[in-house]
């Protein structure tokens, strides 16, 4: 076993932990006193460094243990947590979130030592207790043992009894260690090598209850038991063992055996546990595993990717939904099979059919379900903003809020990994263009602190992100004019645009209007990359205003990109599939309604003149036939343009499955994948976004 | 002593295609599957050597032509013809048409010479030249093959 197994869930852990403290800081940033607040600080503090210990991360174990020392201090009502200091926390956090990235790709921690946020920190400590000297006793690490707790008893073989006492003898303590792991745990045996692994530091283990192999595969309830040999105090273990997390308690007790002396050092025992013994568990924690970080590094480095997979943790009862269906589609099997042994008779009185709606009913609740183990609440990528915010407020020098609803909203992993830069910018957008300067707000009359608002709700097929704010809104005559001297437009363009169009400008590339460039935003890289990606995930984009009172970005994206509705169309003898999303109408046109304007077919249909586009062309598809004397020509939108697609043939409507057609193969956008028909055969994708 | 042997001097497995009266070989471990010729799906404006994409067990992966990519004559397909399927990496599979598939064969290092810098097309595709008691096969390097050049696009 090489600690290298445990990384997914150090990594999972430590972003639940600095999620945590980022949190819990904001909130200590308002209410310093708030001891709830400092406890929760204070407690995540130390498990990241326990962690970052025991999988030998060194650098990171230092920086959270000059921190976790600053939040002890403040905890035991020794300093205030003034702005200064939250800054510098908030820093600390930051760099031990590059760690991590670090470690994520290469399951190393790099080595930048950030000794100037551990230099501030000292600082801090040393003004804030008005003492020179750093080392200040710490509060005690873990709360003081519980009486409650009992340890098994173990019985010792006799050759365990005499390594026993032949240790004693030589003056090493005998420990009988209890560990009862909390029972929300997950990876029990995960959390059972890693207090193996801190203990075999300290001394020998030479008995434990259930044996090793069982507790490797799991099999024990929330407790084990063993014998321990070492030269290290009780206290030591003890926090050595409770730096590994989701160990709910431990008892240690000196082994008694009737023929040897009692040599534990009684005063050990029984005093305060202190600043020493805790680092020194820990660093000797640290010292081993170490090694074996460097084996795994080495391993790790054939693979040039990520060295953690990407992973979903999935409910219980959604895997059991798919497990039912699953049997539920073999049921289906099994009964067209029988169908098709019995021969035409049956097939003839309907049963076929009956055993066909069973199956498409299984498939379609599979597909749901399926979609469900997918779907992630949208919380994992907005609770990053409130620091975000805090952040840019002091850097703007704005005070501002943001106001988050629906967090629990779920989305499809793929836009979720996608969604969160886009929703950053217009956030910061909203800080920097949107909201006005506190001055500028109490002049008008507002509240002097600016709000932002982030909403998520699910909305039929598509979950809707509302990014809104309560600002000065988007001043049309002024996107107007910079768009004239800019000539993105001309003048008579101008004139005839509504002032929706003019606010759709600002998703063009190179635009924007912030007066001064920040490196906030204002590099005119902004909206436009918003829209992109967002059209890129299948959703789109609007913007309602209100001069004066504020804006809102509205956010619509589809639930999953894995499986369409499309319209199965052909050109020649190919087969094309279009999504139904951006089809508006299919028309039935004679030949000589076709009008010609600037040399382009174009058609007018209920008062607006559609432009036509020969799909068989643009593909290059081979002429089958003369022309017909009327199209087929299905109405496309995108966004609020029209345009007309000739096609040879209509097929039918069709839910399919989206496969990537690979990397290698150039298809110059127009082909956005491809789907297996139930024949066997693959039919491509059009992406209308980039014929129209 | 022989088993000596075998460990030190590096052996490799190649597959020999044939292409027109040429022969390549192929590293045995970029092969995950050799399907027959099927039912090809055209991509519009692809690279010409890109005869379109295919149905592998669910899988849709884009075939390429090495007849075109060497500049040779158009493929005609008969029923010798294959298509061999070629794994660089997981999730990225890549066909490639050839006229037939011979043989497995070993090569040892020293039946092996490196090619010496030629220029043109072909010899860029190319990591060394197999001797064979029935003549010469060319030992393609596959992910030349596969890559596109940045600059030829």
């Amino acid at each position: 076993m090489d600690v290298s197994q445990y990384l997914g869930i150090f990594i999972d852990e430590t972003r639940g932990h600095l999620q945590e403290l980022n949190e819990q800081i904001l909130i200590l940033e308002k209410e310093p006193e708030n001891e709830d607040t400092i406890n929760e600080i204070f407690r995540a503090a130390h498990s990241l460094k326990g962690m970052a210990g025991t999988m030998g991360y060194k650098r990171m174990q230092r920086l959270t243990h000059d921190m976790e020392n600053v939040f002890s201090e403040i905890r035991n009502g020794k300093m205030k947590a003034t702005p200064n200091l939250i800054d510098l926390l908030f820093r600390g956090l930051d760099a031990l979130e590059s760690y991590l990235d670090i470690i994520i790709n290469t399951q190393d921690e790099g080595t930048e030592d950030n000794q100037d946020i551990i230099d501030g920190l000292q600082k801090v400590m040393e003004e804030g207790l008005g003492t020179a000297a750093p080392a200040a006793p710490a509060a005690p690490v873990s709360p003081a043992p519980e009486p409650a707790v009992q340890g098994k008893h173990l019985v010792l073989l006799e050759h365990e009894l005499l390594a026993a006492q032949k240790a004693k003898e030589e003056g090493d303590n005998v420990f009988e260690i209890t560990v009862f792991i909390q029972q929300s745990c997950i990876l029990k045996a995960a959390r059972a090598f890693l207090v193996f692994k801190a203990l075999e530091e300290m001394g020998d283990i030479i008995k434990s209850v259930p044996e090793v192999q069982d507790i490797e595969d799991e099999k024990f309830e929330f407790d084990f038991s063993m014998i321990l040999l070492t030269k290290k105090t009780q206290e030591e273990v003890r926090t050595a063992i409770l730096n590994v997390s989701e160990i709910k308690d431990v008892a240690i007790n000196l082994a008694d055996f009737s023929t040897a002396q009692q040599t534990a050092p009684a005063g050990d025992v029984s005093a305060p546990a202190g600043e020493a013994p805790a680092s020194q568990g820990a660093a000797a924690a640290a010292a081993a595993p170490a090694p074996a970080a460097k084996q795994a590094q080495a391993q790790a480095k054939a693979p040039a990717k990520a060295a953690v997979n990407r992973s979903v943790r999935v409910d219980i009862e959604k895997l059991d939904d798919l497990m039912n269906l699953v049997s539920e589609l073999i049921i289906a099997k099994n009964g067209l099979a029988s169908v098709n042994n019995d021969g035409e008779k049956t097939a003839r009185d309907g049963s076929f059919n009956e055993q066909i709606e069973y199956l498409e009913r299984v498939t379609t609740n599979l597909h749901q379900s399926v979609m469900k183990v997918r779907m992630v609440p949208i919380e994992s990528v907005v609770n990053r903003f409130p620091r975000m915010i805090r952040d840019l407020s002091k850097k703007l020098g704005k005070k501002m809020d943001l106001y988050m609803t629906g967090e629990d909203t779920e989305l499809d992993r793929t836009v979720i990994d996608e969604i969160g830069d886009p929703l950053m910018h217009l956030l910061r957008n909203a800080a920097d263009h949107g909201l006005e300067s506190n001055e500028e707000r109490i002049r008008l009359g507002k509240q002097e602190v600016g709000s932002i608002f982030l909403d998520a709700y699910q909305e039929g097929n598509n979950v809707v992100i509302e990014v809104r704010d309560d600002g000065a809104g988007i001043d049309v005559e002024k996107v107007k004019q910079k768009a004239l001297s800019k000539g993105t437009i001309t003048e008579e363009q101008a004139e005839a645009m509504t002032d929706k169009e003019i606010i759709d400008l600002l998703f063009r590339p190179s635009f924007s209007t912030a007066e001064k460039i920040s490196d906030v935003s204002g590099r005119g890289v902004g909206l436009d990359v918003v829209k992109t990606k967002i059209e890129a995930l299948g959703g789109n984009i609007e913007t309602k205003t209100t001069l004066g009172e504020g804006s809102n970005f509205i956010i619509r994206l589809p639930l999953t990109l894995a499986i369409i509705e499309t319209l199965m169309v052909e050109l020649g003898n190919e087969k094309y599939a279009i999504p139904l999303g951006s089809i508006e109408t299919i028309e039935d046109i004679a030949l000589s309604d076709v009008k010609y304007v600037q040399n382009k077919e174009v058609i007018s249909l209920r008062g607006s003149v559609i432009p036509l586009i020969r799909l068989d062309q643009v593909l290059d598809v081979e002429h089958t036939d003369e022309e017909p004397t009327s199209l087929t020509v299905v109405i496309v939108k995108k966004g609020d343009k029209q345009a007309g697609l000739i096609v040879d043939n209509l097929i039918g409507q069709l839910e399919i499955v989206i496969k990537s057609i690979g990397k290698y193969i150039n298809n110059s956008k127009l082909i956005s994948g491809a789907t297996i028909l139930g024949d066997g055969e693959v039919a491509l994708i059009l992406d209308v976004n980039v014929l129209v | 002593m022989d088993e000596k042997r075998s460990e030190e001097i590096e052996q490799k497995q190649y597959i020999v295609v044939k292409l027109g009266s040429e022969q390549y070989g192929i590293d045995i471990q970029y092969v995950d599957n050799i399907v027959r010729m099927q039912r090809v799906t055209r991509v519009p404006k692809a690279q010409p050597y890109f005869k379109g994409v295919i149905n592998i067990r669910g899988e849709v992966i884009p075939v390429m032509s090495l007849r075109i990519k060497f500049g040779l004559e158009p493929d005609e397909f008969k029923n010798a013809t294959r298509i061999l399927i070629i794994k660089i990496e997981p999730q990225a599979a890549i066909g490639m048409i050839v006229d037939e598939v011979k043989e497995v064969i070993t090569l040892g290092e020293e039946s092996i010479d490196k090619v010496s810098g030629g220029n043109d097309e072909k010899s860029l595709y190319l990591s060394g030249v197999g001797k064979q008691p029935n003549g010469l096969v060319s030992l393609l390097n596959i992910p030349a093959v596969v890559m596109e050049r940045e600059s030829a696009m």
